[in-house]
């Protein structure tokens, strides 16, 4: 291995890829000309939206894909001629962790030592350390399908840990588990490093970016960056401020703001506005001026995601052409848009969801916010209807969700959890079918859905299937499918998961600019970010809502010593602690 | 470390990875619902089917009896028809009476006892009779025509006794050997059991395999030093096995239950079973190793194993009765070449030249399919 290292100019190098291509059929090429390196030692971040490449990329350092063109050498070997001898030394856990469901935690960490050749002699030694490590000692007799997405997660790293890999890959681990399991693993992951494995963690999420020794950012195919992440956050130093003291609503400040020429990006941050300004502008008080007088702009740490927004040439302007389009909601009465009262379900003796209540006034947002599993997804479900509460009442617009069902859905539009439109109809269809599904008849529906068309921009892929839209569109199109009847209320389940952060932009471009038209959003996300784009939240975690708030009151109750100025995760991560402390 | 100790280990290592996969595989078997299900509940329903449900046998066919002049020898002709317990038999003169009947499905079939019958007989001039019969109902059809042979066979014979003249002359041979009583149970359950192991054989092991591709499993093991050919053998010996169990299970009920004969040996039996699961398994494994998908994987199972070996085997549908391009269709159909022995073995013995002939013909499809199936299971994605 030495031998064959030495030849290479850097014995750094673990990964070495030179302008790597690779396509699938007729569409645009999944990786185009990527060349980098990745390094022993420490974490490398593949960092990117959905259908970045980073899953072909990985495949392709694990020797399980080839590339079109380029070359990809892992340890020394080129994964066209010596595939098998890379798999002998690396560790992959795919998306998925490539776990056997109806093995237990034992029979799984015995298949891959058997896999990967691990002695015999060694095993009691290696199973020991890794069930520690991992904190799956108690469940050895467990069978993997019962297991929390985060001991899942744990597991599938032990077995890509039996036989102590040089290369450690990891496809997204961060999803789907709670923001504490992923803080273990990373703390797990780092420790690793210091033995000298090389790591590679990909990842959509950008706060998981910034933690990383070095970033590998991809985008449609194309590598955009590649250094260390203070590297990215350099070229927005100094340009990145907190407008707070906020004078009246901040979000049509924001869409203000955004219009100016010097601003590049802003974002919604609890009370507070982010912006990222253009270079050398001297827009400060300019900027500032929007807010009102009593209003002031600190400078602010910039981070990863600024940085890139800036790299993309910046977000999109301020203005919505979809909620100028619509008629502001009138306020028939002060009462609350959306409730919810003592809702609860229970799956056979499992609850996944125990007295919520909130009550949501018109033109909030309201966010939902925990990790997979949590049960959000259960209350939201019973809020809009598609599930019936085992206990407490939900209302829409005034409507029992349970007696008026019809009513009630009539003033919601819906968005549901990744991509739900039908993939074979084309854009057109889909619009004609929700248009026809929310009862929009004769002149009003055609009226509308040319709306749709000329807001979103459909006009040229108006005949291709919704599937073979590129992500943003299809984002778009979803949001154009659940706001056609001009509803009340929102609900939008998970809304940017894993889009890139210019199409998440203009999303809440649109949202922002509805709810100031008076509709009253509810939105579910394990986001940790995006929670603060909302006007309060509630936490869920195991069934239960943990804390409820503006996501600045949320913040603020955690902080203290440890954390002065804590990020949403940090306050989700420590009330989430509190309640289980409380519990014990 | 010398050469042939590395050698030992390598060899000792890919054991050891063999091992492990064919474990993993029982313990999936018996921790998933759906592998007993397809394994031992379907086969079971389906025995259960063929054994009290579906019968080939005619109990009593309406047909129309048309005799054209009434003569002693006609009459009596007739009368034993009467007689018959096969035949519900309406009367007539003249033909044309019945057409209307036949067309609409009152009856199945018209037997004309023609004008110059009597005197054919009487000068031993090979008198004829004339049966029209529904041919849409194929199976009703050929019921009506044997039936009606061994009717005119038996009266002929009856007669030649009492006149004591020879019976050669409208004599029509008919004799069921090996199944006398004709009873359809005890060559439908024998078929049966070929159906059951395409179940396992074919379509269990696509959708295992497809499984492991649609939950990433695959993917994993894949990025493993496990080499295509342990994965593929990893496979094949679990569901081999299991196949076999779920035959030996259908064998016992067959024959202890439905009291169909066991004439042959077991270890034909057991030969002819194993030589058939190699073209099932293979087919199962190239299925899902193009799909790799658990939903095309089980529709392209059913129509291209399952189907088949229900409706081209020979098992339902006589194969020399369909057209000559499904009967030459029907010669990759491995079924085809396992059925016939199977119920050789049950009803008749051990006819060792038939089962050597029909198990090549299986292996060499078997071999076909398992070179595409190697073929498409490299080590890599896409």
């Amino acid at each position: 291995m030495r031998a064959a290292a030495s030849q290479n100019d850097t014995v750094d190098d673990f990964v070495r890829m030179r302008d790597v291509t690779k396509r699938f059929g007729s569409a645009p090429p999944a990786l185009d000309a990527v060349s980098g390196s990745i390094r022993g030692g420490e974490i490398t971040g593949l960092v990117g939206p959905d259908g970045a490449g980073k899953t072909t990329l990985i495949r392709l350092m694990t020797g399980l894909m080839l590339p079109d063109t380029g070359l990809v050498e892992v340890l020394g070997f080129d994964t066209r001629r010596a595939a098998a001898s890379i798999q002998a030394a690396i560790g992959y856990m795919p998306q998925r962790f490539g776990l056997y469901e109806d093995l237990t935690v034992q029979e799984n960490l015995n298949l891959y030592a058997d896999l990967r050749g691990l002695p015999k002699a060694e095993r009691p030694e290696v199973f020991e350390e890794l069930l520690t490590f991992t904190d799956l000692g108690r469940f050895t007799g467990r069978v993997a399908g019962k297991l929390s997405g985060g001991m899942k997660q744990k597991l599938g790293l032990a077995c890509a840990l039996l036989k102590k890999p040089r290369l450690l890959l990891l496809d997204e681990p961060g999803v789907g588990v709670d923001p504490i399991s992923r803080r273990d693993l990373w703390t797990m992951v780092e420790d690793l490093t210091k033995e000298g494995i090389g790591v590679v963690w990909s990842t959509a999420y950008l706060d998981e970016a910034e933690a990383c020794d070095r970033v590998l950012l991809l985008n449609q195919g194309r590598l955009l960056f590649s250094g260390t992440p203070s590297g990215m956050t350099d070229r927005v130093e100094g340009r990145v401020f907190r407008l707070t003291g906020i004078e009246g609503r901040r979000r049509p400040i924001l869409a203000e703001a955004l219009d100016q020429k010097c601003v590049i990006d802003g974002v919604i941050q609890g009370a507070a506005i982010r912006l990222v300004l253009a270079p050398e502008s001297n827009a400060v008080p300019a900027v500032t001026a929007l807010a009102g007088g009593r209003a002031k702009a600190d400078l602010a740490s910039p981070r990863f995601e600024d940085a890139f927004v800036d790299m993309l040439g910046g977000g999109p302007g301020g203005r919505s052409k979809l909620a100028e389009a619509d008629q502001p909601q009138t306020t028939k009465d002060g009462g609350p848009v959306i409730e919810a009262h003592g809702l609860t379900k229970r799956f056979g003796d499992f609850t996944a969801a125990e007295d919520i209540t909130f009550e949501i006034p018109r033109g909030q947002i309201f966010g939902l916010l925990g990790p997979n599993g949590a049960g959000k997804s259960t209350t939201f479900k019973m809020l809009c209807g598609l599930l019936k509460p085992t206990e407490g009442e939900g209302k829409v617009a005034g409507f029992d969700l349970r007696r008026d069902t019809a009513e009630a859905r009539n003033r919601l539009g819906y968005m549901a959890q990744k991509f739900s439109l039908y993939g074979d109809l084309s854009v057109d269809q889909n619009l004609e079918f929700f248009a026809g599904v929310y009862g929009l008849r004769g002149a009003h529906k055609r009226q509308r859905i040319a709306l749709m068309k000329e807001i979103f921009e459909f006009g040229p892929c108006a005949g291709m299937s919704a599937k073979d839209l590129p992500l943003g569109l299809k984002q778009r199109l979803a949001l154009a499918c659940a706001v056609m009847h001009e509803p009340e209320a929102l609900f939008l389940d998970e809304p940017t998961s894993g889009v890139d952060p210019i199409t998440r932009r203009e999303f809440w471009t649109h949202i922002n600019a509805l709810v100031e038209k008076g509709v009253t959003v509810l939105v579910t996300t394990h986001f940790m970010d995006e929670a603060e784009y909302c006007d309060r939240i509630s936490l869920i975690y195991r069934g239960r809502s943990i804390a409820l708030g503006s996501p600045d009151e949320l913040k603020a109750r955690v902080a203290g010593k440890e954390h002065p100025d804590p990020t949403m995760e940090d306050a989700f991560i420590a009330l989430v602690q509190e309640s289980e402390r409380q519990a014990a | 470390m010398s050469k042939h100790a590395a050698e030992r280990k390598d060899r000792l290592s890919r054991a050891r990875r063999f091992a492990a996969l064919v474990r993993k595989e029982s313990y999936q078997v018996v921790r998933d619902p759906s592998s007993i299900l397809i394994a031992f509940v379907l086969p079971l329903i389906l025995l259960f089917l063929f054994g009290y449900g579906v019968s080939l046998d005619t109990t009593t066919t309406r047909v129309g009896l048309v005799m054209e002049n009434a003569t002693p020898v006609t009459q009596d002709l007739a009368a034993s028809f009467q007689a018959s317990r096969y035949f519900d038999v309406a009367n007539g003169r003249d033909r044309r009476e019945f057409e209307e009947d036949l067309l609409i499905g009152r009856i199945r079939g018209i037997i004309v006892i023609p004008a110059p019958f009597t005197a054919d007989y009487v000068a031993g001039n090979n008198p004829q009779i004339q049966v029209i019969v529904d041919g849409s109902d194929a199976n009703t059809a050929n019921f009506v025509q044997n039936y009606t042979r061994g009717v005119v066979a038996t009266w002929a014979s009856l007669r030649a006794a009492e006149v004591s003249l020879q019976p050669a002359s409208i004599a029509v041979e008919q004799r069921f050997w090996f199944n006398p009583e004709l009873t359809s149970r005890n060559f439908l359950v024998p078929g049966s059991i070929a159906i059951v192991m395409t179940l396992v054989g074919t379509l269990l092991t696509s959708l295992v395999v497809a499984r492991e591709w649609e939950r990433g499993t695959m993917e994993a093991m894949m990025a493993t030093p496990v080499t295509a050919a342990e994965l593929l053998a990893g496979k094949i010996l679990p569901y081999f096995l299991l196949a076999l169990t779920s035959m030996t299970l259908c064998v016992l009920l067959a024959v202890f239950l439905f009291g169909v004969p066991f004439r042959g040996s077991v270890i034909a039996l057991y030969a002819l079973s194993a030589t058939f699961l190699v073209p099932a398994l293979g087919q199962g494994l190239l299925i899902s190793a193009a799909t790799k998908n658990q939903f095309l994987a089980s529709q392209l199972a059913l129509i291209s194993a399952f189907l088949p070996a229900f409706l081209l085997s020979g098992f339902l549908f006589e194969i020399n009765s369909m057209p000559l391009v499904i009967q030459w269709v029907t010669m990759i159909v491995a079924a085809r070449y396992l059925i016939p022995s199977l119920q050789t073995v049950f009803l008749a013995g051990d006819i060792w030249p038939m089962f050597l002939a029909d198990m090549a013909v299986m292996l060499l499809i078997g071999s076909v399919f398992f070179a595409l199936a190697i073929r498409s299971t490299k080590k890599r994605i896409g």
